[in-house]
């Protein structure tokens, strides 16, 4: 049954015509396609290791098991900045896209560090087609995680100079949709790039 | 463009989401370490995998509340990109001869 779009329960997201969200959900799903591209490269070479390290030598499943669940806990502060923001409490929002925005970072230095470690042990970009598709799928999903917490960032302080108001809940949203699509290609890329290697 | 009558979730059910993710991912880990269960690793991860997936799309994307027309736009991504995958895979392996 489809109903027209209530303003208390979408409070969130409340103009359902809205082109931005229709952009945004299109972008995302030209996305799936990039990441796709990446997945598959990825499992093509993924046993094409030459003279370097394999990913059952090198990977750390328990540190990045931890990176994950930072970045799953990130989706559920986002969606909690989100139903702040429908409900327009602004003061809560901002502190949920901070910490947002604090988890995406923990993430990122905790990749920082895994590339960090997997460089001394001998897995570079030029080491093999695997070093090399790991590194750019998880490279360019980084660089996502990057552009999203400057996104967070970006939209916290809007809100604290008064730039952002009736819209709010809108942005907050488009965000949002931004972020946990970079978890859910983080979910996709644990399994398929960490747990069924090793 | 209209959108699908279900109760929104509240923040205590976000929560609740969040709980059943974190059991998941534990699950997911075990059974790398479960030796036991080699043979069928692959097909369990895969379906907790995708069971996360689905959940954070449904819930904390909102596309089981949403319009169709965001749910559609997205699936029309998520489905080319195995179409994508299995192009690639063919021509790779007809490319290299194996």
């Amino acid at each position: 049954m489809v109903v027209a779009t209530d303003q208390t329960e979408h409070a969130g997201h409340p103009d359902p015509t809205n082109v931005g969200k229709v952009a945004m959900w299109a972008f995302l799903g030209s996305e799936c396609l990039f990441f796709g591209t990446l997945i598959s490269t990825f499992l093509l070479y993924h046993n094409t290791t030459l003279d370097g390290p394999t990913a059952q030598e090198i990977f750390d499943v328990p540190f990045t098991s931890v990176s994950s669940f930072v970045l799953l806990m990130s989706s559920l502060t986002m969606v909690l900045a989100h139903y702040a923001a429908g409900r327009r409490d602004w003061r809560r929002m901002r502190v949920w896209l901070l910490a947002t925005a604090g988890l995406g970072l923990v993430f990122l230095s905790g990749q920082a560090y895994e590339f960090t470690n997997f460089v001394h042990e001998g897995l570079t970009v030029t080491t093999s087609p695997f070093g090399s598709a790991f590194f750019v799928l998880t490279g360019f999903h980084g660089g996502h995680v990057a552009i999203g917490v400057l996104m967070l960032l970006a939209t916290t302080f809007m809100s604290f100079s008064g730039r952002l108001h009736e819209g709010q809940g809108m942005n907050v949203e488009l965000v949002g949709l931004y972020w946990h699509f970079v978890d859910i290609v983080w979910i996709v890329i644990f399994t398929v790039v960490y747990l069924l290697q090793v | 463009m209209t959108a699908i009558d279900r109760p929104h979730p509240k923040p205590r059910d976000y929560v609740r989401i969040a709980l059943i993710l974190f059991v998941i991912t534990a699950a997911e880990v075990s059974v790398t370490y479960v030796d036991a269960l080699d043979s069928s690793r692959a097909v369990l991860l895969l379906t907790m995998s995708a069971a996360k997936f689905a959940i954070v799309v449904g819930w904390y994307m909102h596309l089981r509340f949403d319009s169709r027309i965001y749910r559609n736009l997205f699936m029309l991504g998520l489905i080319a990109a195995p179409i994508l995958f299995g192009a690639v895979l063919l021509s790779f392996g007809l490319l290299i001869g194996n």
